[in-house]
């Protein structure tokens, strides 16, 4: 079976990608774009390690088969930050110490910005059930909790 | 393994109709099984790319609902949560954030599990299926669809296109609610879906029971809606749907509950959701 020619875009930019039709869309942006922020964690929709935006939508790109991403948008913790200059998720989770392996993060950072759009204001709940499909073994979530809502006050200027 | 992502109805159901082919809808099951070998398709059929199985769509007979419209899309439609909040609940239960943006209402029925959340919902909504196949659209129930666990009353070269799911009684309501040992991201001890529709006195006139994870497949509930049918829906009634409830679970014990934990479950369960419902029938 001849491999599929993906034409998408992913954060911005236009890409082109070979993929089979078993690769799922986090094998084609570690393995063949080298876009490796998403994490291989489950493999199995349970851990959030690789999520992604997929035409804004909140999604774990191990669960989305990379040839279903022609045509459509892509975003990755890759597209984050602007140049040298930290979003303000990222920077808050420095200043709260919210990571300690880091393997969680990039998936966390990706989908506590989904939040953010979407809810500019979230309650401390609303951010802990937005993120339940994103685990970390290691910080116990309050720290992370807390740089999420601490950047959501920081980005509606409170 | 070959992808396919055929534009129409037609073309969907001959791809399925070869050996080997699965229907693609979210993936967040199907991949999960292909990545642990439990499944290996010679051929994936993505029906995403038929408009049909995509949208959303509302007339005076109510909504029809495309299979792979995703748990996400259900949520944000505009009247659906106002017109069946026991529904969107139902199936927003359905794992994460995540998974909201990919799982579906026509992938959680036919990923064939008896503890599907979405499924009892769809069953108290009184959800049609519209299923296409090689000879032609057939229509069926949704607590047709299931016959055990993993088996459908689907055939070669079948699949499903859309719900329908009729319009919301003058004076209706319906909830569906869970049992699980934590607050979220957990498969159903105990689900249960309610409908109850009101006449202008409060007596109800119609009522659907659903109940899923106690029994090889989802049930419908007939003995349940008759406890409900010319009550007010007072405790009397409420005392008989419990029984009701009870006496159709034919649960097994696993590492989820027991048996008698499950039925005992069940019958309470059963009360509260139709204690939702009804709150939410005399609000319209």
């Amino acid at each position: 079976m001849a491999k599929h020619h993906v034409t998408t875009t992913v954060n911005g930019d236009p890409v082109e990608y070979l993929c089979e039709s078993e690769q799922t869309l986090l094998d084609c942006l570690r393995d063949e774009l080298d876009l490796v922020g998403a994490k291989e964690g489950c493999s199995s929709g349970d851990c959030g390690a690789c999520s992604v935006l997929l035409d804004g939508r909140l999604v774990c790109s191990c669960l989305v088969l990379g040839v279903e991403a022609e045509g459509r948008s892509v975003e990755t913790i890759e597209g984050m930050a602007q140049g040298d200059e930290l979003h303000p998720l990222q920077r808050k989770f420095l200043e709260h110490a919210a990571l300690q392996c880091g393997i969680c993060t990039p998936g966390i950072l990706v989908a506590a910005k989904a939040l953010l759009a979407k809810n500019p204001d979230p309650t401390e709940t609303q951010v802990r059930y937005w993120l339940a499909g994103n685990l970390c073994r290691c910080t116990g979530y309050d720290k992370i909790v807390r740089a999420v809502m601490d950047a959501a006050a920081e980005m509606r200027g409170a | 393994m070959r992808y396919e992502k055929p534009t129409t109805v037609e073309a969907a159901t001959a791809l399925l109709a070869g050996q080997g082919a699965r229907v693609l809808a979210g993936g967040t099951d199907l991949l999960v099984q292909m990545r642990s070998r439990v499944l290996s398709p010679d051929v994936l059929v993505d029906i995403k790319g038929i408009d049909a199985t995509r949208k959303i769509t509302k007339d005076a007979s109510g909504y029809t609902i495309g299979a792979a419209v995703t748990g996400a899309e259900l949520k944000e439609h505009p009247t659906l949560s106002k017109d069946w909040p026991g529904l969107v609940e139902a199936a927003n239960l359905i794992g994460s954030t995540q998974v909201q943006g990919r799982c579906s209402l026509g992938g959680n029925l036919c990923n064939g599990s008896p503890a599907a959340d979405s499924v009892p919902g769809m069953i108290a909504a009184g959800a049609v299926a519209t299923i296409a196949g090689p000879k032609g659209t057939r229509t069926l129930p949704v607590e047709d669809i299931m016959l055990a666990p993993r088996k459908l009353a689907l055939t070669a070269g079948e699949f499903i296109v859309s719900f329908k799911i009729p319009a919301r009684p003058a004076h209706g309501g319906d909830a569906y609610l869970r049992f699980i040992p934590r607050t979220e991201m957990d498969i159903a001890v105990v689900g249960c879906g309610v409908a109850l529709a009101l006449d202008a006195g409060g007596t109800c006139t119609a009522a659907r029971v659903s109940l899923g994870a106690v029994a090889a497949r989802p049930l419908l509930v007939e003995d349940g809606a008759k406890a409900l049918i010319g009550t007010k829906v007072d405790d009397a009634a409420l005392a008989k749907l419990e029984a009701a409830v009870r006496a159709a679970c034919k649960p097994i014990d696993d590492k989820r509950g027991t048996v008698e934990f499950r039925i005992d479950v069940a019958g309470t369960l059963a009360k509260r959701t139709a204690k939702i419902a009804l709150e939410r029938a005399r609000k319209v």
